[in-house]
């Protein structure tokens, strides 16, 4: 049967078992958004603005593992997605866009509306393609999909000129796609892969440490069942918080420029480090040449671009974490005995390792008058159900987040790590939520960053999505004034938000609801209050304006040179 | 330490600044690139000559190889390959180094594809080794104009990279 282009795209979507898109109309759209208008069994929801849409497909796409779709129209409305596509883009996340363009008539005429979103969207997309010919894009659509989702999962773009959308042809969409020049390792070697068991098992002080690649691979269940068959500590990045349980006492928790003052020693002192998903990203190495100087480095990871970046290994892995983790867990079955000589020869290093968590806990002091951040966090934790899933946005209360959730599950953290995008935390909450209706979803932002895409409160009232905004109001943009009073003197130039919003007005300006606590023991009743409510609820603390994020590794320090408490 | 690699490409739309903007955004050097269609259609096959210590140059080849449009990445450093570039060269000579450009061009094999009463041009293929000797002979006579292909490159003996 003859189809038109936008005809052909939905039932590509649908094939591809998308049942729910983000997308915000226009010219160059308009013929899809016809389309859309009688397609039965895919869902649209309609956000405030582009960006917001395509973080919300990011949100989507974390808390789901499935791939995240937004609709944009031409010029304006690509450039606006292109913040969430690099937002994606840093932190490995599956999502394709779709974008209008100018009729290929016109293109590179400066048409109205026309922009080379393909060239803008170049470094920060894991492919693109432009749509040339309506018998292309089924294959296109495929492959787009394809690549999005395979190997090193990142954000793809199809543009597609509106004369395609138009034009009919007929429609056969490929079961199965082979790409010659695309064809990720995903078996790691079976040499190396006993290799590196053999090389931590003969360890006096081995670390592992996991990114952001075990969540994305899905195999936070095999990499739990390896390091507790090992009984050896794990630390976590950002990217990798939930992928092993931070209640297990074995977690050293998060690593890096605010990790724990264990992780980072541990860090320093491994003589084995099995990395596992994780990129070596500066604000996890700190100074790169005292990084882990002891330790031998194995180094799993899909991406062969991922090893030998910007630190030396010397057992490198290309392959997808679950498979070679089912295989460790396999070789390290068949070495019982080596296992138990493991377990003997740690029990110093453990016991150095309790000692530093009883010397510097993650830690902050109370007041009685003033509420504490971290104090929020904890309590937001003990509140919250157990499968609930959290977003946020970026700053202090990002970090503090990390500190003191205490995260036991993959999926339930979303935060923009690579990219650090403010403005991220509430429509990243909307996409997870339009994902998992049921479950409880809650985001935490700073009073600067929801401002950025505070516009998304409609989208949540419309749609009936009933996220929990959090919003840690200390009148500052925290993360820079405490750059500002370490390093610059307390000179806080443009950092102070002196102008107080009345969120809650703002909450039922938009239909919504709004509680706010100021003093410390408002906090549990303002929680629950929050939690109770049906619909989107804003929940503002007013907490402790001069608060720092503590432990921190000054910029181009050593990992074990924390700054503990100032 | 120079390096001259070639990529196998899909020809499709845009890869050519694919490949270059992966240069010019993660900072690497190209001293030259030259790029044409294979013998399949399909494919084009680009020459890059490129430097860098050994963690860049590891670096420049995974990140070839990471762009969706790219097949294969070669590289000929090991003495496996074999290079050639040509030079068009615009030379303006008179009198008596008339004679002289003539007997350089003779012992390069090279050719005179152009004459005036003031001066030559000259075709020269080599390996950029030789294309830089002769450049440098021909600078003193009068070097006006000089347009280089950049090298290309293929394997040694009977294998075939395609
Ligand atoms: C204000 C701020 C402060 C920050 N402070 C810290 C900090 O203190 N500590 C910290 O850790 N981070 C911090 N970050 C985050 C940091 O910038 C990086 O985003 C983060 O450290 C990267 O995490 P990752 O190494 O897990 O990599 P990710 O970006 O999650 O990358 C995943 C890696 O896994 C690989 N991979 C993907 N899928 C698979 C698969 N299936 N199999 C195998 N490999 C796979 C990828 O190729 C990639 O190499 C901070 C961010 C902000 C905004
Ligand atoms: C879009 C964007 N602009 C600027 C920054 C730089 N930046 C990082 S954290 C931060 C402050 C955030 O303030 P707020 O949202 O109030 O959170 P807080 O740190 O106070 O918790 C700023 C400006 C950024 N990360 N993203
Ligand atoms: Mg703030």
């Amino acid at each position: 049967m003859k189809m038109s282009g936008a005809r052909i795209l939905f039932e590509c979507l649908k094939k591809e078992g998308v049942d729910l898109v983000f997308g915000y109309p226009g010219g160059t759209v308009i013929n899809i958004y016809d389309e859309l208008y009688n397609f039965k069994g895919i869902k649209h929801i309609l956000p405030r603005h582009e960006q917001a849409g395509t973080h919300a497909a990011d949100g989507y796409a974390r808390a789901t593992g499935k791939v995240g779709v937004m609709i944009a129209t031409s010029g304006p409305g690509a450039t606006n997605t292109v913040t969430g596509i690099a937002t994606a883009y840093m932190d490995s996340i599956p999502m394709v866009i779709i974008t209008g363009q100018v009729p290929t008539a016109l293109i590179g005429n400066d048409a109205f509306q026309e922009v080379d979103i393909v060239g803008v969207t170049r470094p920060c997309t894991k492919h693109s393609f432009l749509v040339k010919d309506v018998k292309d894009l089924a294959t296109i659509l495929k492959k787009a999909f394809y690549i999005a989702r395979t190997g090193r999962p990142g954000p793809v773009l199809v543009d597609i000129p509106k004369d395609v959308q138009i034009a009919q042809t007929e429609f056969h969409y490929p079961e199965t796609i082979e790409l010659r020049s695309y064809k990720p390792t995903v078996e790691g070697h079976p040499k190396q892969i006993e290799r590196a068991v053999e090389m931590l098992l003969a360890a006096k002080k081995p670390v592992v440490y996991v990114g952001g690649g075990v969540v994305l691979g899905n195999a936070a269940e095999e990499l739990t069942a390896f390091c507790r068959l090992l009984g050896v500590p794990v630390t976590t990045t950002l990217m990798g918080l939930g992928a092993f349980p931070e209640n297990d006492p074995n977690s050293l928790r998060m690593l890096g420029m605010h990790g724990t003052y264990y992780a980072n020693m541990a860090m320093t002192d491994t003589d084995v480090l099995l990395a596992v998903g994780a990129r070596f990203d500066d604000r996890v190495t700190g100074k790169l040449s005292t990084f882990a100087p002891h330790a031998k480095i194995i180094h799993i990871d899909v991406d062969p671009t991922s090893i030998k970046k910007n630190v030396r290994v010397d057992l490198p892995i290309v392959g997808d974490v679950k498979g070679v983790l089912v295989r460790m867990i396999k070789v390290a079955k068949a070495n019982a005995d080596k296992v138990a000589n493991l377990k003997e020869a740690m029990k110093p290093w453990l016991e150095e390792i309790a000692g530093w968590k009883a010397k510097h806990p993650l830690s902050y002091k109370h007041a009685a008058t003033v509420i504490k951040p971290q104090y929020v966090i904890e309590k937001l934790r003990e509140l919250s159900n157990p499968d609930a899933i959290v977003s946020t946005d970026v700053g202090q209360h990002q970090m503090w987040t990390a500190q003191f959730f205490g995260f036991t599950k993959p999926r339930t953290l979303l935060s923009s790590g690579g990219l650090g995008t403010m403005g991220y935390g509430l429509p990243a909450a909307m996409g997870a939520q339009a994902a998992f209706p049921e479950r409880q979803v809650i985001t935490i932002c700073g009073d600067g960053g929801v401002q950025m895409n505070i516009q998304e409160m409609a989208t949540l009232v419309q749609y009936r999505l009933p996220v929990k905004i959090v919003i840690l109001n200390n009148g500052f943009l925290g993360m820079v004034r405490q750059w500002q009073e370490l390093f610059f003197d307390k000179r806080y130039s443009q950092t102070c938000l002196d102008l107080p919003i009345d969120f809650i007005k703002l909450a039922e300006a938009y239909g919504a609801k709004g509680f706010q606590a100021t003093k410390p023991e408002d906090v549990e009743a303002v929680i629950r209050k929050g939690f109770a409510t049906e619909g989107p609820v804003i929940m503002e603390f007013k907490v402790a304006r001069e608060e720092k994020v503590l432990p921190m590794v000054p910029g181009g320090a050593s990992l074990n040179e924390m700054v503990l408490n100032a | 330490m120079k390096h001259t690699i070639s990529v196998l490409v899909e020809n499709e739309f845009g890869v050519l600044s694919r490949v270059a903007a992966l240069f010019s955004g993660r900072g690497f050097n190209i001293d030259s690139l030259s790029v044409a269609p294979t013998n399949d259609e399909c494919i084009s096959r680009m020459t890059l000559v490129t430097s860098g210590d050994e963690q860049v140059l590891e670096q420049i080849s995974k990140q070839l190889n990471k762009l969706i449009d790219v097949i294969k990445v070669i590289d000929f450093t090991d003495g496996s390959g074999i290079e050639r570039e040509m030079a068009l060269i615009k030379v303006t000579a008179e009198d008596e180094r008339r004679a002289e450009v003539l007997r350089i061009v003779d012992i390069f094999r090279a050719k005179i594809i152009d004459v005036t009463q003031k001066s030559y041009t000259i075709e020269a293929t080599g390996s950029p080794l030789k294309i830089d000797a002769i450049l440098e002979l021909l600078r003193p006579l009068g070097l006006k104009e000089l347009v280089r292909t950049g090298a290309v490159a293929i394997g040694r003996g009977a294998k075939v990279w395609n």
